[in-house]
Formats: C-alpha cells, sequence, structure tokens
C-alpha cells in the first residue's frame, strides 16, 4: 500500500520510551561497557606484552600521520596533545623493559585510555528536544528555502498546498514494519546514491512513526558546526574513516553491537559510501552486518529465562530519484577508479552550512518524486518475518533462529561460523536491492540510449566510448522508442517475476514515458543528460552523466533488448 | 576417540553403506535406505550393496527420526535422486543440522516451461552442485561435502584412503572430520566448496574416457594424454563456474581422477569401458544396478561449455560418443588430428 494517503502515529508516543532516549540518558554507562567489551575482544587478539605494545606503537605511528596529514576541522582540540602524552607513555612503557608485569600494566592502562577515548569520541547524544524541535522545523525550512527560490525556474512552479510528502512514495509493508519496531530491533539498510539520502531516509522513518535510530555518520560532517549540532542529537554516532587501528575499529564495531543489542533501531548503508558508478550496490561493506550478527547472538545469550529474545529484523531499502545531484563527481571519480588512478581526491560537497543549504534547496526545488521502497522485513538469515516477529522458511514452516548459533545442541559463539552468515546476508541484501529497486522512466530512457550508443562503438574501451564527439551521439528517433519498447517489455517482465519494481508511470503509453523520462532526467545538471534535438533525435550533452543514470539498470541482463 | 554421536548417512548405495560403516567405527549410524522395499532385507541380512554392515549402522527408512537423532548429516543418494530426498527431510530439518554430502554430480534447475530436454544451454544460474540445492530447498546452511579417490568396494574392504572435505563453514569441516578420520581415513580440508564439488562432479567424465581407452586396449601412453588434456578442459569449465583452479590438483581432483580413470571399480569407467566394447549407452543403463553420474554430467558440461563458450574438444567428443553414436574409434581418431599447441595451457 502506498504509505503517502495515510497518517502514522508514533509506535512509542512518549520518547522516553524509545530505546535511543533510553542509550542516551545512560551515556556514560554506554560509553563504558562499549569500553570494556572493545579492551577484552582486543585482548582476544592480542595474546602477549610484546603484540600489546607493538599494536600501541602502530597505533600512535597512524595517528600521528593523520594528525599531520590529514587533520580536520572536527577533531578535537586537544588531539595533538593526547597523542604527546601516548608517545610519552610509550617511552615510558619502553624503560620499563626489565620490570615485565610493570610494562603490562601500563601498557594495559594506556590502551584503555586510547579505547575510552574513542568510545567517547564515537557515541552520539541524542537529545528528545532538538529531535522534537528539527521534526517541525526542518520541513518549514525546507518549505521557506523552497519559496525562496520560487521562481527561479517558472517551469517548477509550486503549488500552494505543496508539502514535503509530495515528493516522496513510501512503497512496502508498513504496518508489519511498525508493529516489529515495537518489539524487535529494526536495521534498516538503504541504498545510497546522493547525500540526500540520510535525510530522506530520516524523514520517511519519522513519518512512518518509528523512532528515531542511530546512524553512523562521517566525523568529517561534524566540521559544519549547523550539521554537528544536529546529527549529534538526532541519533548520529561519529566514524571517523581515517582511523584504521585495530583498537579504533573494534570500538566501533562494540558501540553498534551493543546499542543493537540494547534495542535500539539502527541505519547502515551497506555500501559504504554512495554508488560512484550509479549501479544498485552489488559489493557491500558487511562490518556493520556483522555487528547485527553478534547483537543477535548476545540477544540469545543473554536472554531471560522464560523471555523472548529480541529479533534483529533487516529491512533493505531502495531509494531512487529521476536525478541524483552528485551524479557528475561521482561518475568521475568512478571512472578514476576504474581507470585505475592512484590517487583518489575526497570530495567535500558540502562542506559549509552555506553549500548545504544551497545543496537541500535544489534537492527540493528540481526534484519529482523519490521513491522510498521497503523490502519485506527478514531476519538475519534472509527468511520472512510477520508482524509478531515469527520466522519462516521457503516453504512456510516457523523457524526458531536460536538453532542458527547452535553447534551439537549448545549455543556456541564462532566467529568465522558468524562472519559466514554476514556473507550470505550480504547476497540477500544485494539481491533484495536489485528486486525492490523501483524503475523510473528516466532509467528507462538513460539506459536505452546509453546501451544504443554503446553498442554502435563496442570495440571501443569504456574510456575512449566516453569521449564520442557530439555528432556521433545521435539516435533516430523511431529507434530509440523501438529499443525503449522492448526494455520496458522485459522490465514488465522481470516485474511479473518479481526481479524488480517499477513506478506506476513506466505504464503509461511509451511516448508519454519517454517524454517524462526526457523531462525528469539529470534536470539539475548544467549540461542536459538526454534531449530530442530540433530534427527530433535524441542526443546527449554529457555520455559520462548517461552513462552514470544508465548504471542504475545494470545486472538486469537487459542490454540484450536494447 | 572423539566423543561418540549418532551420525546420519542418507542412501545406502556402495558408497552410502562403506561411509555408514567407515563412520560406525567411532559412532553410531542411522543409514536412511531410499527403497523402503529394501529395509527388512537389509536389516536381517545386514548386508547392503553386498557389504556387512557395521554392528552400530541401523537401517532405517524415517527420515523424520533421522532428523530429531542426528545433527550432523551426510546425504549420498544420486544426483538423480537427491532433490526428492531432501524435499522429503525438508519438514525435519533445522538450522542446527550440519549436511555433508558426498554426491558427486549436478542439479539442473529449470523452471517447468524450459523442458530439461529442450535447453541447448546451461548458464551458471540452470545448474545446482548439492550444497546449492540444499541451501536453496531447506532450513540448513552450515553444509559441506566430501569428495576424492574414494571407490566403495576399496572402503569396504578396509583399505587406507583419503577424501577432502570442503565448506565454508570451519565448524562444519571440524565436525566432519572428527567424524570420518580413522586410522585408515585422512581427512583433508578445503574452504573452496564450490570448487571441490565441481571437481569431483566432473572427474567422472575423464573416467569415461579412460574406460573407453581401456576398451580399445590403446595402452597407458593414450591414457596419460587423455587425462592430462582433458584435466585442461575440466580446470576450464571449473573456473567459469566460480572454482579455485588448485583444487583440482588436490583429492577431488587429480586424486580421484587416478583412482577412477584407472579402475575397473569405478562405475564411470566401466560405461566408457562397455562402450568401447560396442555396447550402446541404452544397453549399459538397462544392466547396471547404481548411478554412473558422469553420464549426466557429460550432457550438462557440454551445454555449460557452449554458453560459456569454452573450448573443450575432448568433453564435446566424449558427448558425442554417448549420445550421437559416435564410435570410440573415430573419436579418437578426429581427436588425435585435433591441432592442441601449448602444453600447460590451462593454469595461472
Amino acid at each position: 500500500m502506498s504509505a503517502e494517503e495515510k497518517r502514522y502515529d508514533p509506535i512509542l508516543p512518549n520518547i522516553t520510551d524509545w530505546p535511543i532516549y533510553q542509550l542516551s540518558s545512560h551515556r556514560y554507562e554506554f560509553i563504558h561497557e562499549v569500553t570494556e567489551a572493545s579492551l577484552a575482544k582486543c585482548l582476544e587478539v592480542i595474546q602477549d606484552r610484546a603484540t600489546l605494545i607493538e599494536e600501541l606503537q602502530r597505533t600512535l605511528y597512524q595517528e600521528r600521520i593523520r594528525l599531520s596529514e590529514k587533520p580536520w576541522k572536527a577533531d578535537p582540540e586537544d588531539e595533538k596533545d593526547y597523542w604527546g602524552f601516548v608517545k610519552s607513555e610509550l617511552f615510558r612503557i619502553s624503560s620499563l623493559g626489565d620490570e615485565p608485569d610493570q610494562q603490562k600494566e601500563v601498557a594495559l592502562e594506556l590502551m584503555r585510555s586510547i579505547i575510552s577515548r574513542y568510545s567517547n569520541e564515537i557515541a552520539g547524544n541524542f537529545d528528545p528536544e532538538i529531535y522534537e524541535f528539527a521534526k517541525i522545523a526542518i520541513p518549514f525550512g525546507f518549505s521557506r528555502l523552497l519559496k525562496t527560490s520560487f521562481g527561479l525556474r517558472f517551469k517548477q512552479r509550486l503549488s500552494a498546498s505543496f508539502s514535503i510528502k509530495d515528493r516522496f512514495s513510501f512503497e512496502g509493508d508498513i504496518e508489519t514494519i511498525r508493529e516489529l519496531g515495537k518489539k524487535h530491533t529494526l536495521v534498516i539498510l538503504p541504498t545510497h546514491s546522493s547525500n540526500v539520502d540520510s535525510a530522506v531516509i530520516g524523514w520517511a522513518i519519522q513519518d512512518i512513526g518509528l523512532p528515531a535510530f542511530i546512524y553512523g555518520a562521517g566525523l568529517n560532517l561534524f566540521g559544519v558546526k549547523l550539521v554537528a549540532y544536529f546529527i549529534n542529537r538526532l541519533g548520529a554516532y561519529k566514524v571517523d574513516r581515517r582511523k584504521k587501528n585495530m583498537f579504533y575499529l573494534e570500538t566501533l564495531y562494540q558501540h553498534s553491537t551493543l546499542a543493537l543489542h540494547k534495542g535500539v533501531h539502527s541505519l547502515f548503508f551497506p555500501g559504504g559510501t554512495r554508488s560512484r558508478s550509479g549501479e544498485i550496490e552489488r559489493k557491500l561493506k558487511l562490518g556493520l552486518l556483522g555487528t547485527a550478527m553478534d547483537a543477535q547472538y548476545l540477544n540469545f545469550l543473554n536472554a531471560k529465562e522464560g523471555e523472548e529474545a529480541k529479533k534483529i529484523i533487516v529491512i533493505p531499502v531502495t531509494l531512487n530519484y529521476h536525478f541524483v545531484l552528485e551524479a557528475q563527481s561521482l561518475i568521475n571519480e568512478h571512472l578514476k577508479i576504474t581507470g585505475k588512478e592512484l590517487y583518489i581526491a575526497e570530495r567535500d560537497e558540502l562542506s559549509t552550512s552555506l553549500k548545504i543549504l544551497n545543496f537541500v534547496r535544489k534537492f527540493l526545488t528540481k526534484s519529482s518524486k523519490v521513491s522510498v521502497h521497503f523490502a519485506p522485513c527478514m531476519d538475519l538469515f534472509g527468511n520472512r518475518v510477520d508482524a509478531n516477529g515469527v520466522s519462516y522458511d521457503k516453504r512456510g514452516k516457523e523457524l526458531n533462529i536460536e538453532q542458527y548459533f547452535i553447534s551439537q545442541g549448545q549455543l556456541k559463539e564462532d566467529p568465522q561460523r558468524n562472519s559466514e552468515y554476514v556473507k550470505l546476508l550480504g547476497d540477500i541484501v544485494e539481491q533484495k536491492f536489485l528486486e525492490y529497486n523501483v524503475v523510473f522512466s528516466s532509467h528507462l530512457v538513460a539506459f536505452v540510449a546509453f546501451t544504443l550508443l554503446r553498442k554502435r562503438f563496442k570495440k571501443q574501451d569504456i574510456y575512449s566510448f566516453l569521449r564520442t564527439p557530439k555528432e556521433d551521439r545521435l539516435i533516430p528517433y523511431q529507434d530509440f522508442v523501438e529499443a525503449c519498447e522492448r526494455v520496458r517489455t522485459a522490465i514488465f517482465a522481470l516485474n511479473e517475476q518479481s526481479k524488480i519494481k517499477i513506478a506506476p508511470h513506466l505504464k503509461d503509453d511509451i511516448q508519454e514515458v519517454i517524454a517524462h523520462g526526457l523531462r525528469n532526467i539529470g534536470i539539475y545538471h548544467n549540461k542536459r543528460v538526454l534531449l530530442r534535438n530540433k530534427q527530433g533525435d535524441i542526443s546527449t550533452e554529457d555520455l559520462k552523466l548517461l552513462y552514470f543514470y544508465h548504471n542504475r539498470l545494470e545486472g538486469y541482463q537487459l542490454a540484450q533488448y536494447v | 576417540m572423539s566423543e561418540q554421536r549418532i551420525v546420519g548417512v542418507i542412501g545406502a548405495g556402495s558408497f552410502g553403506t562403506a561411509l555408514a560403516n567407515l563412520i560406525a567405527e567411532n559412532h553410531h549410524v542411522l543409514l536412511y535406505i531410499r527403497r523402503k522395499e529394501n529395509l527388512e532385507r537389509i536389516t536381517t541380512q545386514r548386508v547392503s550393496h553386498g557389504q556387512a554392515l557395521h554392528e552400530r549402522v541401523t537401517p532405517i527408512v524415517d527420515l523424520k527420526q533421522m532428523a530429531e537423532q542426528c545433527t550432523i548429516l551426510f546425504p549420498t543418494v544420486p544426483s538423480a535422486f537427491f532433490r526428492d530426498t531432501i524435499l522429503q527431510m525438508v519438514p525435519y530439518l533445522r538450522p542446527d543440522h550440519v549436511m555433508i554430502h558426498g554426491t558427486k554430480g549436478f542439479h539442473i534447475n529449470v523452471s517447468d516451461e524450459d523442458k530439461a530436454d529442450e535447453i541447448r544451454e546451461l548458464g551458471r544460474g540452470s545448474i545446482q552442485t548439492m550444497s546449492e540445492l540444499i541451501r536453496q530447498e531447506t532450513p540448513v546452511v552450515r553444509v559441506g561435502c566430501i569428495s576424492g579417490p574414494n571407490l566403495a568396494s576399496e572402503l569396504a574392504h578396509l583399505q587406507p584412503a583419503g577424501t577432502v572435505i570442503a565448506s565454508h563453514f570451519d565448524e562444519v569441516i571440524k565436525e566432519g572430520r572428527a567424524v570420518l578420520r580413522s586410522h585408515r581415513f585422512q581427512v583433508f580440508a578445503s574452504n573452496d566448496l564450490i570448487g571441490v564439488e565441481l571437481a569431483g562432479a566432473l572427474k567422472n567424465i575423464i573416467a569415461i574416457a579412460s574406460g573407453a581407452l581401456s576398451g580399445l586396449e590403446l595402452g597407458d601412453n593414450a591414457r596419460a594424454l587423455l587425462i592430462t588434456k582433458s584435466l585442461g578442459e575440466l580446470i576450464r569449465i571449473g573456473a567459469v563456474l566460480g572454482a579455485d583452479q588448485k583444487t583440482f590438483l588436490g583429492m577431488a581432483g587429480i586424486g580421484d581422477i587416478i583412482a577412477t580413470a584407472s579402475s575397473k571399480h569405478s562405475r564411470n569407467f566401466t560405461v566408457g569401458y562397455r562402450m568401447a566394447k560396442g555396447e550402446s549407452l541404452e544397453q549399459i543403463l538397462a544392466t547396471s544396478d547404481e548411478v554412473a553420474e558422469g553420464i549426466n554430467t557429460v550432457e550438462i558440461v557440454k551445454l555449460i561449455a557452449d554458453y560459456y563458450k569454452v573450448r573443450v574438444p575432448i568433453i564435446q567428443m566424449i558427448y558425442r560418443v554417448l549420445f550421437d553414436q559416435l564410435p570410440v574409434a573415430e573419436a579418437v581418431k578426429s581427436l588425435m588430428k585435433y591441432p592442441f599447441d601449448k602444453d600447460v595451457d590451462f593454469i595461472d
């Protein structure tokens, strides 16, 4: 059922009952717990004094390089002093070479200090007042932004009754998600193609009446004061991609695991970063999914006698747009990577508050429909879950998923087994992304136009092809219509087999679908991604962008129909 | 000896029986008899496929009982009956079961509209190994397989042997090893499940061809030529289906080829041998009481090779001998004229 016609009440009307609130109001205890758990896990790997000291030295070395080569505004002010302290402690440790016990004690204390610092840095600080404020202020602010930009493009006149919701189409079994959100722990896994995704999914979560979710936000975003102020209080915890040392990674992992174990709903972008190529993600980052698996194990391990263990419920979500604001830079980065360039500069498109406001304004003024499609709820093993949290196998038989963690009759921890489960879950999520990807008219026209041209120059590699001169990029309109019809028929067949979703407008007369696609595709970009020229032929002003939008339909073997 | 368990072996063919006896040296075994009419005879005579049953082997026909009593199961039924047997067991299977199969064949996974005998090409999505079939049809995730030079008749005579057990789960390998390992049975480990399954299934093709050469009495040089060059073809096919090339050099590949390509105990070898002696495939099938998986495999692999455009002249020729009535001698003649070039062209 489409959610846009319906208003949803919050499933937990009182914010103080929200798991995220509980976590935040016991922030100190939680940080302590994360620190202790991370310490214990690190010590499982670090078995002796020498390795511990080596690991501390490695961490110091990497952190000092980070401080000198990649400093960020979001770094704490005392960062240099702190790592200076670590350095002096390591000197002290090496001077204690004759007293191994004392040396180990100091090294352990230093390790605890580092992990505790990381743990404090990562933890968010959810503030119900700010949340309530944002809930009202952000849509209001959006409307103001829209009004100020009114008239910027007269073609996009906004109706008086505009609301943000008009932009969104929510699909999926929302009632089941709401029911499950009351008793179990939800993990939402959206596809990721744009910086607006977090806002879109955040909006969707709020709109369907779910309590706030926690999510990892890049520490760089915290360098922008306005953003930092809000996201830190709206459920974000900090993730610093520069820190790759063992202590940090373990602390981050435990933070997510324990939050999930405490029943805090979480949002992960399993693709890791935005999809540079424009494709649906097919190589997922499994780290955070691993935290869900570990949390589920802990839920069973720590379940009280006679009490049902909370289930971690996974909900893949596809987000689809007619255009992606950052398409140009994303596809350029993608081409650099596939072109094996050694160094990819990390672009920070949103480095100031003004840029962000501008970005949001453009998104709202230029955007047509945004589709948010929730795939059916499943457990961590891909089994369907009903509104009561009961799992069913493919044949509809009830499953006790605790048995996945049982070996020879015993509930047993087995990290290797769990990591295999996570890989399988990754495969299932990738599959769901493909199945619940919603085809828009713009995806269709981009796919067909690009493939027609690509077939014409199939002997060239992709890089030379993308430099094809403008005059060689013309497609006779009739050829284009016929190819669109064939591909659309194939898409309909896939849809019948539940292998893809389609937006309602795709069913219109093919001429209208094409016109709709041409009108909507990448409308923000300076260059037209696709257009009909005066002679009526189809052309593109930017092949790279066309490549980007075409990629959304990669993975369905549709090129054979073009 | 490790702690005694109750282990399930599904299928009482010659390999299933030998496996049950092997496991019974250390554990209790429930042996599932697929053909229910044989239960009484096997139970009273305590002989299955010519092999006396170990005292710790209990023949049963109740899959529910097996699933309830055993957490580790070894399906060994031929690929043609594998799915049906597994489906019968599905209602009783749980996620805490471990399944390690010993079936060296494929299942063709096509929809009803696409009749299998009308298929001209087969992509990866259309064929399944037995572990993939288990994963698809049951709630069991912890799957593995055993494969290697394990001629049932020699196992039955308590001769020393070795096998490889493959799974993505270390736990499955560990449990499987604990159950199988004995003073006369070595168990090696691999994480390349698909590779071990493919090597085990594909090598049956070489066994058929080798049997045919023996039938024509063409000598050991010819056999060595055949084995070496067709190993290359198997590796190429394995690679397009996702196997690690190295796996073909282990127990499930070379190991099994050495045993089956020269042994009259091998069912697949016997098929080739009898064809070379002038019998037709129909005649051979009509007089065999056990399935030679290789026949089905040749057909499937030919379709895969066509789909992926893999160059496999030897397999193509074996296909023609089996299904197009090409005389073995003609096939040999054509292959000797084939312009093979490089010696080792199949491994990186």
